[in-house]
């Protein structure tokens, strides 16, 4: 393939073109995903005025601030004189540039003297201290209004990480994934490797049907299962007085949902394997239990974790399945059911949407970037030779 | 939380003894029952023989028994509760397949249906096809793959979040914090609610979908290129024909059934879609979907299961032609073997 490529490169597209459009694509993937991890780092007040691709420069803000009241004003001189800081003690943002009327909110620079006319002055400096002064005494009771151009830093923080997983619940639903998606990733592969042995290396009557029973149910609808499981469900729960909705009861619908793809993908990986090997080992007196233990099982561990990532991955993202076989209490509600119950309640919350976003989402990516290899090869083993 | 994690634990191990133990202690038992002692010819082969067809049933016993409870079985309920009424009790014939056809929501679920099986698998098939293609000619290519691949690991919801961020809107004047809005807002144009725009605002979903999904297509039609024999391109290169043509005349051809089991997988996921309607709008400002409308009925003023089952049964319907294809593909292939 390398000389047919190295022809079509020589005839078709001059290579920049082709440099600069995947580099086109790949931005345009990846620029959704970078708003949401930059978000979660963001000051939540920044994040809610600024767009997330600003985060790196300095952001200008008019504000509005009040001047102290008259009654605080002193006589220097022949000059009533009202002077303090704008900004309460502990503010470190800077003034830009200043002004009184809202037209004009950046009239004056900080630092300098702006004249207001008939003698009144008033110099706002970049710290926030002024110094507002008049030839005569100041009336009224309220301060004056003036405006402010502020400049912020950009600040990074982890405050949202924070709040999402002790207040949002983020923590616990973390941990309530995990108990979800290990054993419904575990039981499955157990399951499905000794029925895949059956079917590829060993003969009874009806195999044929199993597997074309298996292939059919690959692309039945999950939306099938639902209402009869959970009818099933509760009616065990009624009899024997137990809670329907239960660990163990979502574990065996992912097992029986991720079922059918793994007998596939571990009995076409099984066939292939050399038969010479399994009939020595036969002919050496061995069951099929320890040939399948012995022999067979270790040399299918590329088939068995290309499914257990496909399985984590598919357990883990889900959501329809959650919300069916478990409860939306605390103790039960996984991180999509979490996610998505905060959408809900913290519809504009973008801090705290992109960090619980972001919690969710590190741990398939982890594990697609580890294991990305598997991924693709178990991807071509279910679709180029089936379904 | 400490106590969850050692309970967590604990329990899976206990469930993978268990599935073990099954395993080991029936095969050990199997092998009391039909014992094979020196001497005794006649009686040792019967016992192997009874050995040999008990077996394999040890083996796919615990799957079948799974299959069959969790998918075969409700298969067949659900079919024969889309006849009954809303509590499953009375028997009600095809009425509600007849509520079906007449409901406002059901059509708008079927139109949107339609909309998104024309546009997803063609839109990823394509896309995917196109950074495929790309991708093999540069040396980077693999690092480019595997950026686009990405969104395949991160969950429906979790893409949902993503674009809901990318599509937020803050009203004329404001600073936009979405990305889309700012590009809009930055080039002259007036800000949208992209998600509440009736019949457009489902490309913006379907957006969601084709950017996971194109990773998918891209790396199966990427393995197929790869298979494509030199000779053939070789052979085209020397009757004078361009890139265009080797592409169009010469590639595309030769990984049509590839293009064909992409399509159809997608075409399947399309059809499940839920995740994404649900957390983008639940279905309101007209983006309802089958998924959604069957999963709102099951709970709806108590439940009605009869017009959920009716549902299901109709995506099941939609999906039934490719499931007969691919059992007839895997029956041929088997006869290989």
């Amino acid at each position: 393939m390398a000389a047919a490529v190295a022809q079509i490169r020589r005839i078709g597209l001059p290579r920049l073109i082709v440099h600069l459009s995947v580099l086109a694509i790949v931005l345009l993937w990846l620029f959704p995903t970078l708003g949401i991890f930059i978000s979660a780092l963001r000051d939540k007040d920044q994040l809610a005025v600024s767009g997330w691709w600003t985060a790196l420069s300095t952001a200008h803000r008019t504000e509005v601030a009040r001047l102290a009241d008259p009654a605080t004003q002193k006589q220097e001189g022949n000059l009533y004189v009202i002077a303090g800081n704008v900004w309460e003690a502990g503010d470190a943002r800077t003034i830009d540039s200043f002004g009184t009327r809202i037209q004009e909110p950046a009239a004056v620079k900080a630092g300098e003297t702006a004249d207001l006319g008939e003698g009144e002055t008033l110099q706002v400096n970049a710290d926030g201290s002024y110094r507002y002064a008049k030839a005569e005494a100041f009336d009224g009771s309220r301060g004056r209004r003036i405006y402010l151009t502020v400049t912020t830093p950009p600040e990074f923080t982890f405050d949202n990480y924070r709040t999402v997983l002790n207040s949002e619940g983020i923590g616990r639903a973390f941990i309530n994934s995990l108990t979800v998606a290990i054993p419904a990733t575990i039981i499955p592969i157990l399951v499905a490797a000794f029925a895949a042995y059956a079917l590829s290396w060993m003969r009874f009557a009806g195999r044929t049907l199993m597997i074309a029973m298996v292939v059919g149910l690959i692309v039945v609808p999950l939306q099938m299962s639902l209402i009869p499981l959970l009818r099933m469900y509760n009616e065990i729960g009624t009899i024997f007085g137990v809670p329907s909705k239960t660990y163990a009861g979502i574990w065996l619908a992912h097992t029986a949902f991720g079922l059918p793809l793994a007998i596939y993908l571990l009995r076409n990986y099984m066939v292939g394997l050399p038969k010479e090997i399994i009939e020595s080992a036969r002919v050496d007196g061995a069951s099929d239990f320890e040939i399948f233990v012995k022999i067979v099982l270790p040399l299918s561990f590329p088939a068995l974790a290309s499914f257990a990532i496909f399985q984590f991955l598919w357990v883990w993202n889900d959501l329809l399945v959650a919300m069916v076989f478990l409860g939306t209490t605390k103790d039960q509600i996984v991180l999509t059911g979490n996610l998505n119950a905060l959408l809900g309640s913290r519809g504009g919350n973008w801090e705290i949407l992109t960090a619980s976003a972001f919690i969710t989402i590190i741990v398939p990516l982890i594990v697609f970037f580890a294991l990305q290899r598997y991924l693709v090869r178990g991807l071509l083993a279910g679709s180029v030779k089936g379904g | 939380m400490v106590g969850q994690i050692v309970s967590a634990v604990g329990v899976m191990i206990v469930g993978v003894l268990a599935c073990i133990a099954y395993f080991w202690l029936s095969n050990k038992l199997l092998d009391m029952i039909f014992p094979v002692r020196d001497g005794d010819v006649m009686a040792a082969s019967r016992s192997l023989r009874r050995r040999a067809i008990v077996r394999p049933w040890l083996f796919v016993g615990p799957a079948l028994l799974v299959l069959v409870v969790y998918l075969v079985y409700p298969v067949i309920a659900t079919l024969i509760l889309s006849f009954y009424d809303r509590s499953g009790t009375q028997f009600v014939g095809i009425s509600n397949y007849q509520w079906a056809l007449n409901d406002r929501e059901f059509r708008q679920s079927i139109f949107n249906n339609i909309l998104w099986l024309a546009v997803v698998p063609a839109a990823c098939t394509f896309f995917g096809l196109v950074i495929a293609v790309l991708t093999d000619r540069i040396w980077w290519g693999n690092i480019a793959k595997s950026l686009v691949f990405m969104p395949m690991a991160i969950s429906f919801v979790g893409a949902s979040v993503i674009w809901k961020f990318v599509y937020d809107y803050r009203a004329e004047g404001e600073t936009q914090i979405g990305i889309l809005n700012a590009i809009v807002q930055g080039l002259g144009g007036t800000p949208q609610v992209w998600i509440a725009l009736p019949f457009w605002n489902n490309f913006f979903l379907m957006a969601i979908l084709i950017w996971i999904q194109t990773g998918f297509a891209m790396v199966i039609l990427s393995a197929a290129l790869r298979g494509i024999p030199e000779e053939t391109i070789e052979a085209a290169v020397i009757d004078g024909a361009n890139g265009w043509q080797i592409f169009w005349k010469i590639m595309v051809p030769q990984i049509w059934g590839t293009i064909a089991v992409v399509w159809t997988t997608i075409t399947i996921l399309v059809l499940k879609v839920f995740d994404i309607v649900l957390t983008m709008t639940n279905g309101q400002w007209n983006t309802i979907v089958l998924a959604n409308l069957m999963f709102d009925w099951m709970f709806r003023g108590g439940g009605d299961s009869g017009r959920s089952a009716a549902i299901a049964v109709i995506i099941m319907l939609a999906v039934t032609p490719i499931m007969v294809w691919n059992i007839r593909r895997a029956n041929r292939e088997m006869g290989g073997h």
